[in-house]
């Protein structure tokens, strides 16, 4: 299990725009790298983010090789009520890693 | 006058060896440009921290034969490690020979743990090293000022300005005669070890002090010393040394 920082505000006012951080322990393996013995390392990638707010997609985004190791993805959203935000990470061999965190709205 | 007794009056609450605005010294944090400050200044941004969380993690996870963790005998880091890392490389009076934080670390392992051993530049060992280091941060590096340290920080000494390499250069001369200055389109940092373990932007890793030094060594085309050998922590002695007062940073981001 890798670990991932998420920083979000635990309250909001109903309407606010609020932005929210996220960085996932990832080392982004592209694939095309040779190790020392001269073989490629195999691709390990981060290739799918889907950002859900209480059931609803509001953030979503596809990663390439080219992202670097440990991404790090900010973006804003509406708060409209209190419930639980998933992340989601997806990789090239189609693990998905989940995080929550939950907002209270006034 | 209120202002000049007032200044004189936190001169004098400064601890000794603190930096003063004055002290030419200057930390890499200074040769940063500003998203990489910022990025070391947000918890929530340095992915350092990252490597924190795992090392918070290892400090409480039980392993080895004895079936003991970090924590058995350390209890909470924030209190038991609070300056720890501010004050290696110290002696090991088992050996009579100064010993860095990680080999402390493995060292405590093998023997109290009798865990298997931690590899050096190692993801558990960084984790670890960076977790107890941060229970450090914003204090003043404080090196022991032991008279037996004396002949390990000289040969330190004469490392730093030893000449290496096909290059044959010596540390000092990037890092004393040259800092501030650009090599290509990168400033020449002062060299002081008060942030590591760091997160180098280039390695897209955590990594110590020491893989930074082997990073020059093989700039200037000379062998690298090997982790934890003694060359190395004579190095870091001195430099902990040179760094004497300056704030530690732990866990810090690089360019």
């Amino acid at each position: 299990m890798t670990r991932a920082l998420i920083n979000i505000p635990q309250k909001a006012k109903r309407g606010e725009v609020i932005e929210i951080k996220t960085m996932l322990s990832h080392p982004m393996e592209t694939g095309f790298r040779p190790s020392s013995d001269g073989r490629l390392v195999p691709r390990d990638i981060i290739e799918k983010f889907v950002c859900t707010y209480n059931g609803e997609v509001v953030f979503s985004a596809d990663l390439y090789p080219a992202v670097s190791a440990n991404p790090f993805l900010s973006f804003n959203m509406v708060a409209e009520q209190s419930g639980t935000i998933v992340f989601a990470w997806t990789d090239n061999h189609g693990k998905t890693q989940v995080q929550t965190a939950a907002i209270q709205v006034e | 006058m209120g202002w000049l007794a007032l200044a004189l009056s936190l001169l004098s609450v400064w601890p000794a060896q603190a930096q003063t605005p004055q002290d030419p010294r200057k930390s890499g944090f200074a040769y940063m440009g500003r998203d990489t400050q910022a990025m070391q200044q947000d918890d929530l941004a340095n992915p350092a921290m990252l490597t924190v969380l795992e090392g918070e993690a290892l400090w409480t996870t039980p392993t080895g034969k004895a079936g003991k963790s970090c924590a058995s005998c350390h209890g909470e880091a924030r209190e038991s490690m609070k300056g720890v890392a501010a004050r290696y490389p110290s002696l090991d009076e088992a050996s009579g020979k100064p010993i860095d934080l990680s080999g402390r670390i493995a060292q405590c392992r093998e023997t109290r743990m009798e865990a298997a051993p931690l590899v050096r530049e190692g993801r558990d060992m960084l984790a670890l090293s960076a977790f107890v280091g941060l229970q450090s941060r914003g204090m003043p590096v404080a090196p022991p000022q032991d008279e037996r340290l004396r002949p390990f920080r000289e040969e330190g000494a004469r490392l730093y300005t030893a000449r290496m390499g096909q290059l044959n250069f010596t540390c000092a001369q990037c890092h004393d005669a040259n800092a501030g200055q650009k090599l290509g389109a990168a400033p020449i940092p002062q060299a002081h070890p008060n942030a590591y373990p760091i997160y180098r932007l280039e390695w897209q890793s955590t990594g110590s002090l020491q893989r930074r030094l082997r990073n020059c060594m093989v700039g200037t085309r000379a062998e690298p010393f090997s982790y934890g050998s003694a060359e190395f922590i004579a190095l870091e002695l001195f430099l902990m040394e040179r760094a004497k007062g300056m704030t530690i940073e732990t866990p810090g981001v690089r360019p």
